[in-house]
């Protein structure tokens, strides 16, 4: 008996919409509620099954903010974006993997393909005249021996645990990595009474006092920073800055970490190290925009990392390179969640311009949705702008301060894992250069990381980092065109190397159904 | 820490029951009950848990109610959910 | 970098077929200089699937390649070592209604007076070689000749065994033309100075056209598009090669409009790859989601286990072919001092080791071991003309 029918059954007609929002963080709700406010209608797809994204985790219904930031900021957003759903004019869709944004040929709207429900894994698709990509960052963990026994997570897992789900990561943690995350998240989890062994900072937050113009513009932020200080001082959690832990020990579990001295290249120091016992990692240095998404759909990107983090370009209205496609948020570059808002609020309003344009312009041709967005009331006004410019300098700034020094890669050793997925480790990778292999796609294919279900998205940074601190790699680089993120210049397409057709792992059922389309859903080069 | 006590719900783990907090992800109510892992890598037999905590990373992958590689840090626990861990694949010898 | 020495044989491209045929000019006694823009495997080999098939040839020229390249890969597997994963999992051709198994049988006994194992599988007996197969087939025929090999890691070995022979290997050095005078090739231009070379070997896949047209001449290779979808870590549930009788048809086909046939496998990682369409479509990058899912539901159909699998990415790569489906083996009369090896479309892996042979031989001066003439790369215009 043949239990697969003879016809894969075609999906229903796509959900139609004037704007589509991919993301449910600070950027997305905010977009969200403001087109709405337009008079749009909207549809938010969010990976997670309850609104906030990770900066406003939503907590259990008996929550009452405490381990939150701006919380009254979020609730009345909440409240907002909670009527507009009530009233019919957001449908929003929690718990939906989208896994392609694609602009079909004929006709001028897009398409947005979801696995919705993890549980079921069911197609769901949107059409929508403008997009929203605000698909936020994720923590950038460096690779060190014992980093994938459990226990070792990243700074926002344990946040995630503390605000979503009033559950403590562990009894004795240190936080360890490099920005300013790692203080809100260390103070939350000795409020909540965990012993905070330790907060372990890489870099010389001193280094500040280096950029006054770009951390005067973000005065504001300087009272939060002194809350955190003052917390962990009462909880009497030792700060050390030019440290690193360099290793995690353990059978079965964290059992204890390996702090060490680093220089400001980030090398260890030798007869520095200490251990420190700990049964949590919290490890963080600095996020990593998500923006396949946007790739894929023909964005263009900039580099925001010297290994190979990637940002979205966009103009003063938060639209990219392709009409009627926005993003705002951590996907234009990592900012923190006020930056964000201010982003998803102008993206709002040019996507519900876009939007009002594409339904007006007779083809409702692209150009009618540039048009409509360039000219419109979507650019942001003075005051908005001026917001949005001060916070990108302090953004600028952290940067500086907190980048990722070259010196990690001597922290790992041939048996240490890179490759979560696929337990490929350092040895292995360096095997592949030896075999001639100089730059990440080609250690990708030899070596094979990054080939399983994240994609690359955990270890492609370290990949990009060891292959070119590789002494082999110094030698074969022949005229020096290398950009630094182990990829040649000459060859190297940004977009290319970032853009995954499938962002999310998606059963065959539900790409079979999208065999049966009669649209052909491409995406643009 | 809530000073008024939880509603908890009940599931079953590898066939036995346990009581976890409503309203928590799967890997909260696993961290809760002081059971860090819940799966094992297919090359090493590795034990795996919660690493990057917004669904990014698939290490903390767990099957629920018979659906293989549910990111675990994303899905909430809903009552009388039956949740197996992992080894290998995760779809056992017999396939999805 | 070592422009301005002298070579017997300068390699263009560094793919399967280009790194095999270093590994033979070596071999036999000659000073080789591989030269490629990427690094190794960065063109078509990247794509690869990594194919050494027997069961998908007609009889005639590409099978007796295909039956002598499957022998020496035999060979060459004990130098390259397990890292290449050489697996000689098998073949099994299955057909999806009586008319298609009359079909398969008829071709299946070409091959066999060919010199081809064939082993005909009656319906009842599918599920013992592969227990996942959907029930309701009309059999098929299992070729226990067919191997799987991983094509990028193969490509690297055999450059590296190459080097050991005393080839010279420049990555990321593109070839901008072929330098010829009085009418012979005198060597390569390249992006870091000039390479002196008696002989050039194309080896540059789809662009090995391009390559021909800087010394003027005409070589009609393009390329055709494939996708392949990959699903992740699953357990052992498909044990061979698998697929529909209707591939062979495909490859054969001239059109230019889609074709998508079932073609399955699992691999060492424990992920299934899912073939195989086929569209003239130029360079085309774009990614579709309707092929791809064309792709997944033949694949459903066939192994109704995976209907739950995930996707977790497809890729694309674009096959070398010519118009008459036979590569381009030999030396170019046209030109003394070139030679071609290319337009192998689907099939560059399986073939790689003979067409280094064959090219190792013709430059050494010797006897080829299977006879080149319709393989010759002057012979479109008179197919055109014909």
């Amino acid at each position: 008996m043949n239990t697969v029918p003879d016809q894969i059954p075609a999906p229903g007609p796509p959900a139609r919409t004037d704007v589509a929002i991919i993301g449910a963080g600070p950027a997305g709700l905010t977009a969200a509620v403001t087109a709405a406010d337009a008079g749009c209608a909207v549809c938010v797809l969010d990976l997670g099954e309850r609104p906030g994204g990770q900066f406003w985790r939503s907590g259990p219904a008996t929550g009452d903010g405490r381990f939150h930031h701006g919380w009254p900021a979020f609730t009345a957003l909440r409240d907002r974006f909670a009527a507009h759903v009530a009233g019919g004019r957001i449908d929003y869709r929690p718990g939906h993997a989208v896994f392609h944004v694609g602009s079909p040929r004929a006709g001028a709207v897009f398409r947005v393909h979801a696995v919705a429900d993890d549980r079921r894994r069911e197609h769901a698709a949107v059409e929508a005249a403008a997009v929203v990509i605000a698909t936020g960052a994720y923590d950038r963990q460096l690779p060190v021996p014992g980093w994938t026994l459990p226990g070792v997570m990243s700074a926002g897992a344990a946040q995630a645990l503390l605000k979503g789900s009033a559950v403590v990561a562990g009894r004795r943690i240190v936080v360890a990595g490099s920005g300013p995350f790692l203080l809100p998240v260390a103070a939350g989890l000795a409020q909540a009474g965990a012993r905070v062994v330790a907060v372990v900072e890489a870099g010389q937050p001193l280094d500040y006092l280096r950029h006054p113009v770009g951390v005067a513009a973000a005065w504001r932020k300087l009272p939060e920073a002194g809350g955190y200080l003052a917390r962990l001082a009462r909880h009497r959690v030792p700060l050390l800055s030019r440290h690193a832990v360099v290793a995690a020990h353990g059978d079965e579990r964290l059992q204890s970490v390996t702090v060490a001295k680093v220089s400001s290249l980030w090398e260890r120091v030798p007869g520095s190290e200490r251990t420190l016992e700990a049964d949590v990692l919290a490890s963080g240095y600095g996020f990593v925009p998500q923006v396949e998404l946007l790739a894929e759909a023909g964005a263009r990107l900039r580099a925001v990392t010297s290994e190979g983090g990637f940002a979205a370009v966009i103009g003063p209205d938060q639209q990219t390179a392709v009409p009627g496609l926005f993003a705002a948020g951590e996907t234009t570059g990592v900012g923190g969640a006020d930056l964000a808002r201010i982003e998803g609020l102008i993206a709002g309003r040019a996507a519900a311009s876009a939007a009002a344009s594409a339904a007006v312009g007779a083809a409702g041709s692209a150009a009618g949705r540039a048009a409509g967005s360039a000219t419109g009331p979507a650019g942001p006004d003075g005051r908005t702008e001026r917001e949005r410019a001060a916070l990108r300098r302090f953004a600028a700034v952290m940067d500086r301060v907190h980048a990722v020094q070259p010196g990690w890669t001597g922290w790992p050793d041939d048996d240490t894992v890179v490759c979560r997925c696929e337990e490929v480790t350092v040895g292995r990778l360096r095997a592949a250069i030896d075999l001639g292999a100089d730059d990440v796609r080609s250690v990708k294919l030899l070596a094979r990381p990054g080939m399983g279900w994240c994609q690359g998205r955990i270890c492609s940074q370290a990949v990009a980092a060891l292959t070119t601190a590789h002494p082999r790699y110094r030698d074969d680089a022949g005229t020096g065109e290398h950009d630094g993120t182990g990829h040649d210049d000459a060859t190297f397409d940004a977009e290319r190397a970032v853009s995954r057709p499938l962002a999310q792992p998606v059963p065959l059922r539900v790409l079979a159904e999208l065999g049966s389309e009669d649209d052909d859903a491409v995406s643009a080069d | 820490m809530p000073e008024q006590p939880r509603p908890r719900i009940d599931i079953t783990v590898d066939g036995v029951a346990w009581s976890v907090p409503a309203d928590c992800t799967i890997a909260a109510a696993f961290t809760e009950h002081g059971q860090p892992a819940w799966r094992r890598t297919r090359r090493g037999a590795r034990p795996r848990g919660l690493n990057c905590g917004i669904g990014v990373c698939f290490d903390c992958l767990v099957t629920v109610n018979g659906m293989p590689g549910v990111r675990a840090c994303l899905a909430d626990v809903r009552p009388g959910d039956v949740i197996c861990t992992e080894e290998g694949s995760g779809f056992g010898e017999h396939g999805p | 970098m070592s422009s301005g020495r002298s070579y017997d044989v300068v390699v263009v491209g560094a793919g399967i077929v280009g790194s095999a045929c270093a590994y033979f000019l070596a071999r036999a006694g000659l000073t080789v200089a591989v030269v490629e823009r990427g690094t190794v495997a960065s063109g078509t080999t990247g794509a690869g699937e990594g194919n050494i098939l027997v069961s998908d040839k007609e009889p005639g020229p590409e099978l007796e390649l295909a039956r002598l390249s499957n022998r020496l890969w035999r060979e060459l597997g004990d130098e390259l070592g397990p890292a290449a994963e050489l697996e000689p999992k098998g073949g099994l051709v299955v057909a999806a209604g009586p008319q298609q198994r009359k079909q398969l049988d008829a071709f299946a006994a070409t091959q066999a007076i060919a010199g081809v194992q064939t082993r005909p599988v009656a319906p009842d007996d599918l599920p013992e070689l592969e227990p996942h197969l959907a029930a309701g087939l009309a059999g098929g025929v299992f070729y226990p000749q067919d191997m799987q090999v991983q094509p990028m890691m193969a490509a690297a070995l055999l450059l590296r065994l190459a080097r050991d022979l005393g080839a010279d290997v420049q990555l990321r050095t593109e070839v901008t033309g072929v330098q010829t005078a009085a009418g012979r090739v005198t060597g390569v231009s390249t992006s870091r100075g000039a390479l002196a070379a008696g002989q050039v070997v194309n080896a540059a896949g789809p662009w090995a056209g391009e390559l021909a047209w800087t010394a003027g001449l005409s070589l009609p290779v393009l390329p055709r598009r494939g996708f392949i979808v990959v699903t992740e870590p699953l357990p052992v549930l498909i044990r061979h090669k698998v697929y529909t009788a209707d591939y062979v048809a495909n490859v054969a086909s001239g059109s230019a409009g889609l074709e998508t046939s079932t073609v399955i496998e699992g691999t060492a990682g424990g992920t299934v790859l899912i073939g195989a369409s086929r569209e003239r479509v130029g360079f085309d990058h774009s990614s579709s989601l309707r092929v791809v899912g064309m792709l997944a539901g033949q694949a459903m159909r066939l192994f109704p286990v995976l209907a739950e699998a995930r996707a977790i990415r497809f890729y694309r790569g674009f096959r070398p072919y010519c118009p008459d489906h036979l590569p381009v083996i030999g030396a170019d009369g046209r030109l003394p001092g070139l030679l071609h090896a290319c337009g192998h479309e689907g099939a560059g892996v399986g073939l790689a080791p003979v067409t280094g042979q064959l090219i190792a031989q013709v430059a050494a001066g010797q006897a080829p071991s299977l006879p080149l003439g319709p393989l010759r790369p002057d012979r479109f215009e008179e197919l055109a003309s014909a």
